[in-house]
């Protein structure tokens, strides 16, 4: 395994601040700036602490930054960012972009889409990132100066190759399969998970009416009034613990998201995949056609029903020094595209080659951080039971007490 | 039986304790229920309805529900079984079919008879809020269970078990209980209370009022606005309950149908999706906890209030009889002694019989609360087994 940059430098995304500006388009606006720290591992013998370096960047500069990788490095599965506005929310979270727990919680997202980079072991050499965390004038300059955009390939184009495409490789056709179930089976799980979580704050906050009619009531008993006092209180403890369980959630439903997104990353490699291909069968096509000319031209004989065909014959042959001239440039030009065919295979099947060593690597790692958040989920759910049973036990004794 | 009761009980002074215990040997001398202590403590005890059967001597029970249909009506009759060991019963056992108004019947009576006894709230007409239709199956069997608590809870009250009247409602056949029904002072009579009691209410507060009546009267007030809150947050948390498991039993599923896709973490999903249709289950027990022993008992004591208020404001009016009558009779001291005491005993008997019922009531609310608990408790624990990865 190559020297992954996150071995050699602690990165984290430690504050956001809120700030204003003047946009693109001269406009003022207010946005969220994020503060990324980097400081160097290595260095840190006997006790000696690296200076920390910081610089700040707004989450466009992010989107650049993932741009940039995903048009650079198509044959791999780029890390997702944390979504651009806030999705699934149930009732109680806010939508909006300036919340502050949304700002903390794509805080969390921004630094682990660094750290996901930065473990890459493809990604992690690239020197744009490395700028990205530590130049913080004239990053995107540099960009720019890659000259990405011309590589981007239209999406339309993408869009054509999926459909005429004749020979993909089989495991990129099921894998865009199961990229597209997996972004619908998890969006989905969210949905209902917003829902049910909306449910279960019902639920508990109800309860804490309990508390509030059991105190009034308390004033008016004798025997009882302690009793009532206390359950009363403990149905307030009940109704509350509801906030800090749902937070904890969200952090689960975080963390689904995540592969949500790289869903869609996933579909992108395919499409790659499918546009070289596509572009490969186009040049092969295009090959044989032009051999077939000069074949025909060669020969004399048509074979197939052509304009040009079918004016000679009405308007008399060209001439032999025409037909060589012609013949001439068909074999210059199929010569070329017969090395050009032969590079594009070449770059077809490594692309499959990378890309597919990419992929194994991004199964295992989803594989592994989806059981860990399952189980976490897990935890959390016993972690919110145990809390009931407590109180529901304590609540009990009260009211036998009554 | 009542009637001898009475008797004694004017004999006394107007000493509860006393009275209690003669009540008490008049049960044990008919009854084959072991002998009580009477000890002033105690008194309290005796009104405890759930010491076990071997105080008991009467056991009824409501159940099969039968629709009838006739040219002018449809309606549900109920079987009621009675089984005692009382020598005033001619037989051991008894079964014999009521309908809803035989209950109401019954009650009104009672309420004739002892206007200052708390005597049971009965189930509803019918309900308004909900879309619970009159013969649907949940409602019949709410129903049923309410007219098996109301017919228990006279069987338990020390004077009202002995009523004639519920003596042949417990076992007399249709037709008997017709033409019995016929008899009785009947609509005017009836009237001629109500119009009593609007002209005691419309003459104000009662003077002379008791500083005990007035606390009741101030504690039913808080009670009652209190215990309509509790049932309201009841419902309330049951419907939140319904809607949680109707987003759960979607939930578990998608994981289901994600598993499908996956083969590392297949079985971890579905794991997690037996888990949560585990929690529906449990959900569902929580639910059915709760519409089975808390909304009930609730709705009761929501009825009790009102009844509460109007056995404090008969009270009230019987004072203000007597009071009249001390005012009218002062020149004839025998006949104000006579009335004075007869109203005397009266007062008492309410006090006794709220004060009982108080006690009585504590202990039951604190039975049903705990029941609630340990549904929920239970739950909880049942969630913190069903939960593993």
């Amino acid at each position: 395994m190559e020297d992954c940059l996150a071995k050699k430098m602690e990165i984290t995304v430690s504050e956001a601040e809120k700030r204003t500006g003047r946009n693109a388009m001269n406009i003022q606006e207010t946005y969220t700036a994020y503060l990324i720290e980097t400081r160097a591992v290595e260095s840190q013998s006997e006790g000696q602490c690296a200076p920390v370096e910081s610089l700040w960047r707004r989450y466009s500069e992010f989107e650049l930054l993932r741009n940039y990788l995903s048009v650079t490095y198509p044959h791999i599965v780029v890390p997702p960012l944390p979504e651009k506005r806030a999705d699934f929310v149930w009732h109680k979270l806010s939508a909006d972009n300036m919340d502050p727990d949304f700002v903390e919680r794509r805080r969390i997202g921004l630094e682990n889409f660094l750290l996901r980079v930065a473990s890459h072991p493809v990604l992690c050499q690239d020197k744009i990132f490395y700028a990205f965390l530590m130049q913080e004038g004239g990053w995107k300059e540099m960009v720019n100066e890659t000259g990405f955009h011309l590589k981007a390939d239209s999406r339309l184009k993408a869009l054509n190759a999926t459909f005429r495409v004749k020979n993909p490789d089989k495991r990129f056709t099921e894998l865009k399969h199961y990229s597209d179930e997996l972004q619908s089976v998890i969006s989905h799980l969210l949905r209902v998970r917003a829902r049910v979580a909306d449910r279960l704050y019902g639920v508990y906050k109800v309860h804490g009416n309990y508390g509030r009619v059991f105190s009034e009531w308390s004033a008016i008993e004798k025997e009882m009034g302690d009793g009532l006092q206390s359950a009363g209180h403990h149905m307030d403890v009940y109704a509350a613990s509801i906030d800090d369980i749902l937070e904890e959630e969200e952090h689960y439903a975080d963390q689904l998201k995540e592969y949500l997104f790289y869903a869609e990353a996933l579909r992108a490699v395919c499409r790659k995949h499918e546009l070289m291909q596509y572009d490969l069968e186009m040049a092969a096509q295009d090959l044989t056609s032009k051999k077939q000319q000069c074949e025909e031209l060669a020969t004399g004989t048509v074979r197939t029903f052509s304009l040009k065909g079918m004016t000679s014959k009405l308007f008399g042959q060209e001439t032999p020094e025409q037909r060589e001239a012609k013949i001439k440039v068909l074999e210059e030009q199929i010569q070329e595209g017969e090395e050009q065919l032969k590079s594009k295979n070449l770059e077809g099947r490594d692309f499959v080659k990378s890309a597919w060593a990419d992929i194994e690597r991004f199964k295992e790692q989803k594989n592994h951080d989806l059981k860990e958040a399952l189980i976490s989920y897990a935890v959390m759910q016993i972690s919110m039971c145990k809390k009931g049973i407590q109180v529901w036990t304590n609540a009990k004794e009260c009211f036998s007490k009554m | 039986l009542v009637a001898t009761a009475e008797v004694l009980a004017l004999d006394d002074e107007e000493d509860d304790l006393e009275v209690f215990s003669k009540d008490t040997s008049l049960t044990e001398v008919n009854a084959f229920s072991p002998s009580v202590p009477i000890s002033p403590s105690s008194v309290i005890n005796q009104y405890k309805f759930e010491d076990g059967p071997e105080l008991r001597d009467l056991f009824i029970t409501v159940d099969d529900p039968e629709s009838h249909i006739t040219a002018i009506e449809t309606f549900i009759t109920y079987r009621v079984v009675t089984k005692t060991t009382r020598s005033e019963f001619d037989s051991s056992e008894y079964e014999v079919r009521r309908r809803y108004q035989d209950f109401l019947w019954l009650k009104s009576k009672l309420e004739e008879a002892h206007p200052t006894l708390i005597i049971p709230p009965l189930p509803e007409k019918f309900i308004m809020k909900g879309m619970v239709e009159r013969f649907s199956d949940e409602f019949i069997e709410t129903r049923r269970k309410a007219l098996h608590k109301f017919l228990n809870r006279i069987a338990d009250h020390p004077t009202l078990t002995f009523n004639e009247d519920f003596k042949i409602f417990l076992t007399a056949q249709a037709w008997e209980l017709s033409s019995h029904k016929k008899q009785g002072p009947g609509l005017l009579s009836r009237m001629g209370q109500t119009v009593r009691a609007v002209a005691s209410s419309v003459r104000g507060a009662v003077r002379n009022r008791p500083e005990m009546f007035t606390e009741m009267n101030n504690y039913m007030e808080t009670f009652s606005q209190k215990i309509n809150l509790l049932d309201k947050i009841a419902h309330r948390i049951y419907k939140e309950e319904r809607d949680y498991f109707n987003e759960m039993k979607e939930y578990g599923p998608i994981h289901t149908l994600w598993s499908a896709s996956e083969e590392d973490i297949a079985e971890s999903l579905k794991g997690i999706a037996s888990c949560i249709d585990r929690c529906c289950r449990a959900t569902e027990k929580r639910m059915a906890g709760l519409s089975d022993h808390l909304l009930p008992i609730l709705h009761e004591y929501v009825l009790y209030s009102e009844i509460l208020v109007g056995v404090l404001k008969r009270r009230d009016q019987i004072q203000g009889e007597l009071d009249s009558k001390v005012d009218a009779l002062a020149s004839k001291k025998t006949e104000k002694d006579l009335f004075s005491e007869e109203i005397g005993k009266l007062e008492d008997k309410v006090e006794r019989a709220n004060n009982a019922l108080k006690a009585d009531w504590d202990r039951w609310k604190q039975n049903m609360q705990w029941d609630m608990r340990s549904t929920f408790t239970n739950v909880a624990e049942n969630n913190l087994r069903y939960y593993e990865e």
